[in-house]
């Protein structure tokens, strides 16, 4: 007897977001906002090379509470793509892939993300306010 | 492509489920909410909810099924066999993880026991999957001795202590595909991605000592789906219920890949 096509089963809808494809995806993400913090950076550069006029625009919006918004998720972004990259490059060199290491390094990369970030941010607030 | 919703037909979502209460006078009561699919009938997947009373059952997973399925719904649907571990049969998605009914207690399940097939295969009926793809891709790596040379005429082929050590926690897979059905990159591209369980199988026989097709092995995996969708997730190892290391064994074909070339 014939049947209808079979279901296909649930996967993402029901499997538990465990840490270790959390991290994964926020590598993929944060990768992605680097490459749009890139353009960020490019249009910086190229209105400082441009003249006083277009830098005061940029300015404008870095210099803003929505700019500080962009960098900070830029800044934490780099950590967290800088920290965990160090993590798959050990990893490529066959080293720290238990369960038990690979979940350690996992949260010494989520802390050293927000502590670096941190410092960058108040590093940045620093010389930023003193300019 | 991957695509990270359900098709419309495989929603399990739409059609209310059967609720089965447990028996009165049960005083420890658990709810277990369980996929089914009847291939025969007309209606989407659904959740059913059967109250299992803990008092009256016994302590995995696989005991609440067998219960169910003897007690209240004969229908129910899903594999078992050894019941201690060593089959894979009974594996699925319990509490949103991976693995063996028979070895999942469930005390360790806080609130409602939620139960799947395995994600992301078609779904034959209630929590059996079809497998087919897997066990090709598990062939696809040649799972046997290869060799050259004949044999010695007065005795096996043997290796060292240290060089069986090599094989011997790969060879412990029992095949329950719990590990490549937690992965999301077998997910997407399970059609042209080996996937963990399959990639473990290829590790066990390119590390034998006594295996003599260690340069085509590694050739076969040489590519950029089959052995490199592979991006250090962990969830495989993460699932294992034997406590295997799939993450690792790929780990090591890409360094043993990277090595040759030098």
């Amino acid at each position: 007897m014939a049947t209808r096509p079979r279901p296909l089963s649930p996967h993402l809808q029901v499997y538990r977001p465990m840490y270790t494809m959390v991290l994964s995806i926020t590598h993929r993400a944060t990768g992605f906002g680097l490459a749009l913090g890139l353009a960020l950076l490019a249009w910086w550069l190229l209105a400082l090379a441009s003249g006083p006029a277009a830098y005061a625009r940029v300015y404008g919006l870095l210099g803003s509470p929505l700019g500080f918004i962009l960098l900070a998720g830029f800044v934490l972004a780099f950590w967290y793509h800088f920290c965990n990259g160090l993590r798959h490059l050990n990893w490529d060199l066959g080293r720290g892939l238990e369960k038990a290491s690979a979940r350690r390094s996992g949260a010494v990369v989520v802390a050293a993300t927000l502590a670096l970030s941190a410092a960058t941010l108040v590093a940045m607030l620093h010389f930023g306010a003193r300019s | 492509m991957a695509d990270f919703t359900l098709p419309a037909a495989s929603r399990y979502n739409d059609v209310p489920g059967v609720s089965h209460a447990a028996p009165a006078g049960a005083t420890r009561v658990k709810t277990f909410r369980i996929y089914r699919f009847d291939p025969d009938g007309v209606e989407k997947p659904r959740l059913d909810n059967f109250g299992i009373d803990l008092d009256h059952c016994g302590p995995m997973v696989l005991d609440a099924l067998l219960k169910i399925k003897n007690e209240v719904d004969p229908t129910l649907t899903f594999r078992r066999s050894c019941r201690e571990g060593i089959c894979g049969s009974c594996a699925m998605n319990i509490d949103g993880v991976n693995t063996l009914a028979c070895t999942k207690a469930i005390d360790e399940v806080r609130g409602d026991v939620k139960i799947f097939p395995l994600p992301h295969l078609p779904v034959v009926k209630d929590l059996v999957a079809d497998l087919t793809n897997f066990y090709a891709q598990y062939a696809a790596v040649k799972p046997w001795l290869q060799t050259r040379t004949p044999p010695p005429p007065d005795r096996e082929r043997l290796q060292s202590k240290e060089d069986q050590e090599k094989v011997d926690r790969p060879s412990a897979c029992i095949l329950c595909a719990c590990c490549s059905t937690s992965c999301p990159s077998y997910w997407w591209n399970s059609d042209r991605y080996l996937g963990p369980a399959a990639l473990l199988a290829a590790y066990r026989w390119i590390v034998d000592s006594r295996d003599e097709a260690t340069g085509e092995r590694l050739d076969a995996l040489d590519d950029p789906f089959r052995l490199y969708r592979c991006h250090t997730i962990m969830n495989c190892t993460e699932a294992c219920p034997k406590d295997l290391n799939p993450a690792r064994a790929i780990a090591e074909i890409k360094k043993l890949l990277v090595e040759r070339q030098h």
